[in-house]
């Protein structure tokens, strides 16, 4: 699970149901087998009253998937599921992921999360839920930036396997800097600019400051320069 | 004359004996010339041999034997003349044939004229001189062009080492090689020209470099200019003038072009030490010298521009490192820096004809440390501090009106190498608008006259708030005869007090802290009364009062005799609650006053604890803590009647640097949204090179404050970044 933005619980999204083209309800027998078992797993973590798995279901399914519900695939199962709200998934997001994974039960669930991960990392996808990561932690409406705290997490969950380096000197030098206090979705795609177009590390030779690399990124090359000298 | 056909054996007999004769006259015998007559039967012969029809049409055989004439004339009498002969003899003997040539040729061709109208055109054959001319190169001139081409080389080294030649034999002698040419110079510059550049060169070479260990710049120098002048004389005297411009490219070329380096860079007489030594004269030599060669005053404008550099730089670091008081110091650095810029400036215009290499050198270099105080100050706010001197009363100049107008001029000049034109503004609109409110005004004259440089230097928007300033002054002026009219017409409003308001129009003076001060209720009434007298005015414009920009006399009845207090508004609103009460403490002032204990700090220290006591604290420090108690000072005395309590302001630079800052930030998006907005789509260092382009006029923005502001207009959703170029940016509208 996704650090948590914010300790104050938002409100669940709505939960709505999906209706056949003949207008009635899904939550007939007339579904396939599969369906209901998906619908049966997703049952069991929901929250009943607000009809959506909400932030103890999901710890409790980590907890059956034998997964920390810090742990990145938790946020990869959110990306599959193109979860919008942080802490929740809707009945239709688990019924277009777990189908999207051709899973229908908790073993099969398990199962996958292995092949999640390389999906995740192959470069088309991984942008994506790169991007997809900040976004996610968008709680608030209107909300455009995450506090420096919240991207130090996320910085070290999403890029930390692949970029250990970068990500362990970046995250310092958040901690330590003032300029800024959140961090919008332009800095945080160029961190992974950063890392991928293999600047030079941790010499940063080939860092050019007269490009259009955000303020920030040119901050914390100039305090790297100066660590080392 | 009858026209008859004639027999070609009895005609060209006829022609032959006429030749003869010529050849005779040419070889100087005592033959006499022909007359016209004789001419004209001649001249007939050969027309009667040739206007027939054939088979009685000669002209052929003349055309021939016109050719063969010659021939066997250049080859029986003109060439062996030559032979054996060398040098100068050589020119001389050949210069001589040439002559007869000509006038052979010239003969001839008079005789043979009748060839030349038709049969020449008829047949596209050469023209008769033609002919002429082609014999004699042939025969003469290809034998012999070596080596008069060497002779001639020869004779003009002679010249230059300074022997006396025969120019006009060298001149003749270069006249046949352009005859040779018939109408082209191709045998002038190629048999001659070419060898006498390379030679020149060799020459001068040789020169060059035994005079550039040997002479100082300023000696070397003469010697160039010299012979340049020696050069252009001798085209003048007998080269071609087309030879001109090779020839002087050459010669600059050995002595100017391949020594530049050696020779600017001459240890204690080259360019630098010119520089330092004022020697007007040799640098002006020096520029007449390299003007003409392509590229060639880049070096001199460098080492000019490093020179003024480092004198520049020397001179803040000096004043910079001296320990007088801060303030002079400053005054005595702006001095020093006009100075330098005059004296440079004239070198400029003097020595270096205000090329533009020169120009922007001086200003380059002026750019690099008028930015560079070592103060505190900036230089922005030591030039509108130099000038507020300047134009204050009792300022620190006691100068005619002509020298205060020139030395304005010349601070003006100096704020074209500021950076921050955009804060010396601010600074000089602060001290503006005291002067004006203070009536510290020395001259209006002359506050104008430097408004009026200002625009021309940096535009109209630049001074159009300074000038809506000194506007307010003139309209407040008449604005106080109204209300004095008012006054008049209303005695029962009078508030007892002679009041007099300045209005401002907010925008175009500095802001002011506007404050809650309690007035006395004498003032309070005056304030009232104005305010009546002002809605007669207009209803549509509020008045906000600023107190602190206020001056008020009052009286001060002291025990030994009464002076004449003036002190500013605040300070006044503290005296008179003296009137009610005989000791305050300070907490009591506070609250009766409402003020800032920043505020009340300065005006009870100005009161009690500086030159003039007004006010008598107790305890008797010199400074103001929140425990002291005050009196009036009834024993206060002066010799003077009136006397001035002058109030410290406040240390208003970090508030301007600040609020200045604060403009720029505007202004670097105002200027990112407006290039954008017409671009549509730009790359990052074309986006930044053209808002410091824009801004230039004002300031020289800091790159990163650009990148700042792009950043938060992608924040505020006003561009965004390229998905496949992340450097760069889109508009979005």
């Amino acid at each position: 699970m996704p650090p948590r933005a914010s300790k104050r619980k938002s409100a669940p999204p709505n939960s709505s149901s999906v209706t056949s083209s003949d207008g009635r309800s899904v939550s007939n027998k007339a579904k396939t087998k599969g369906m209901d078992k998906i619908d049966r797993l997703f049952n069991t973590y929901a929250n009943s009253s607000l009809g959506v798995i909400d932030p103890e279901g999901i710890e409790a399914l980590c907890s059956d998937l034998g997964v920390d519900y810090t742990d990145v695939r938790i946020l990869m199962l959110a990306w599959k599921l193109k979860a919008e709200k942080q802490g929740y998934f809707t009945q239709d997001e688990w019924q277009t992921g777990l189908k999207a994974l051709g899973v229908d039960s908790l073993t099969k669930l398990k199962k996958a999360l292995p092949e999640l991960e390389k999906e995740v990392e192959e470069p088309s996808n991984y942008e994506d839920f790169y991007i997809y990561a900040f976004q996610y932690c968008l709680t608030e409406e209107k909300q455009k930036s995450v506090d420096i705290e919240s991207i130090c997490e996320l910085l070290n969950l999403v890029l930390g396997v692949q970029f250990r380096p970068q990500v362990d000197s970046l995250v310092e030098y958040l901690k330590v800097q003032n300029d800024y206090k959140v961090i919008n979705a332009d800095q945080w795609i160029n961190f992974l600019r950063f890392c991928k177009e293999q600047i030079s590390f941790p010499d940063l030779e080939n860092y050019d400051a007269t490009q259009a690399w955000p303020l920030i990124l040119d901050n914390f090359v100039e305090w790297m320069r100066e660590k080392q000298s | 004359m009858e026209s008859k056909t004639i027999d070609f054996e009895r005609g060209w007999d006829h022609v032959y004996k006429g030749i003869k004769q010529l050849r005779r006259i040419l070889e100087g015998l005592p033959e006499p010339l022909f007359t016209s007559g004789e001419y004209v039967m001649l001249y007939s012969t050969v027309y009667n041999m040739c206007a027939r029809n054939p088979p009685h049409n000669y002209s052929q055989q003349l055309y021939d034997k016109y050719r063969e004439v010659l021939e066997e004339y250049i080859t029986s009498t003109l060439s062996p003349s030559l032979r054996g002969k060398r040098d100068e003899f050589l020119l001389r003997e050949l210069v001589k044939i040439w002559v007869n040539h000509k006038v052979m040729v010239r003969w001839l061709s008079r005789f043979f004229n009748y060839l030349d109208r038709y049969f020449v055109d008829y047949r596209s054959l050469p023209a008769l001189n033609e002919v002429g001319m082609t014999c004699f190169t042939d025969l003469v001139y290809r034998e012999v062009q070596t080596n008069i081409k060497d002779a001639a080389i020869v004779l003009i080294g002679k010249e230059r080492e300074g022997d006396r030649i025969d120019c006009s034999l060298l001149k003749n002698v270069l006249d046949i090689f352009v005859a040779v040419g018939m109408g082209s110079m191709e045998r002038y510059e190629d048999d001659f020209e070419a060898d006498m550049l390379r030679d020149t060169g060799a020459y001068y070479s040789r020169k060059a470099s035994s005079w550039i260990e040997e002479d100082s710049c300023p000696e070397y120098m003469l010697k160039c200019e010299e012979c340049l002048k020696k050069e252009r004389d001798r085209v003048f005297h007998y080269l071609r003038s087309s030879s001109e411009v090779k020839l002087i490219e050459k010669v600059q070329h050995e002595l100017l072009v391949t020594y530049i380096d050696r020779l600017l860079e001459k240890e204690h007489s080259g360019c630098r030490a010119l520089l330092r030594d004022d020697k007007a004269d040799d640098l002006s030599r020096m520029y007449r010298l390299y003007c003409k060669i392509p590229r060639g005053l880049d070096p001199v404008a460098d080492i000019f521009k490093q020179h003024v550099t480092a004198e520049g730089t020397a001179l803040v670091q000096a004043i910079g490192a001296a320990s007088n008081a801060p303030g002079v110091q400053e005054h005595v650095l702006l001095r020093k820096i006009i100075e330098l810029h005059c004296k440079y400036m004239a070198y400029v215009t003097d020595c270096f004809q205000n090329h533009n290499l020169f120009c922007n050198a001086l200003k380059d270099a002026f750019k690099v440390f008028c930015n560079n105080t070592g103060t505190d100050s900036s230089s922005a706010e030591l030039l509108a501090t130099f000038c507020d001197d300047i134009l204050k009363k009792g300022g620190s100049e006691k100068l005619s009106d002509e020298a205060i107008e020139e030395t304005l001029e010349n601070a003006v000049k100096l704020l074209a190498y500021i950076n921050d034109r955009d804060l010396f503004a601010e600074f000089y609109r602060k001290k503006l608008a005291r002067r004006l409110l203070f009536d510290r005004s020395a001259n209006d004259d002359h506050e104008r006259s430097v408004l009026s440089k200002l625009k021309q230097q940096c535009g109209e928007q630049f001074t159009s708030k300074m000038e809506g300033m000194v506007t307010d002054i003139t309209l407040s002026r008449e604005n106080h005869a109204a209300f004095e009219d008012y006054l008049r017409s209303n005695s029962a409003a009078h508030p007892g007090i002679d009041l007099t308001v300045t209005i401002l129009t907010t925008g175009f003076w500095p802001s002011y802290k506007p404050c809650n001060l309690n007035l006395p209720t004498e003032m309070i009434k005056c304030v009232e009364v104005f305010k009546g007298f002002y809605e007669t005015k207009t209803k549509h414009k509020k008045l906000t009062w600023i107190y602190s920009l206020g001056t008020c006399n009052l009286s001060g009845m002291f025990d030994q005799k009464t002076i004449e207090l003036v002190v500013s508004t605040h300070q006044a609103a503290v005296l008179m609650l003296f009137n009610t009460s005989d000791r305050l403490s300070y907490s009591e002032i506070m609250d009766q006053l409402n003020s800032t204990h920043e505020d009340l700090v300065r005006l009870l220290h100005s009161l009690s604890c500086a030159k003039y006591k007004i006010l008598s604290k107790q305890p008797d420090t010199k400074t103001i803590s929140r425990s002291d108690y005050f009196e009036f000072n009834s024993k206060f005395t002066n010799k003077l009647r009136r006397i001035k309590i002058p109030l410290p302001p406040v240390d208003e630079k970090k508030k301007i640097v600040e609020d200045v800052d604060k403009d720029r930030r505007y202004a670097i998006d105002a200027a990112i949204v407006r290039v954008m907005k017409t671009r549509k789509v730009l790359g990052y260092q074309q986006l930044v090179s053209e808002c410091v382009e824009q801004l230039s006029q004002t300031f020289k923005p800091d790159i990163k404050a650009i990148k700042k502001q792009i950043e938060d207009l992608i924040t505020r959703e006003f561009l965004e970044r390229d998905e496949e170029n992340p450097n760069t940016f889109k508009y979005l509208a």
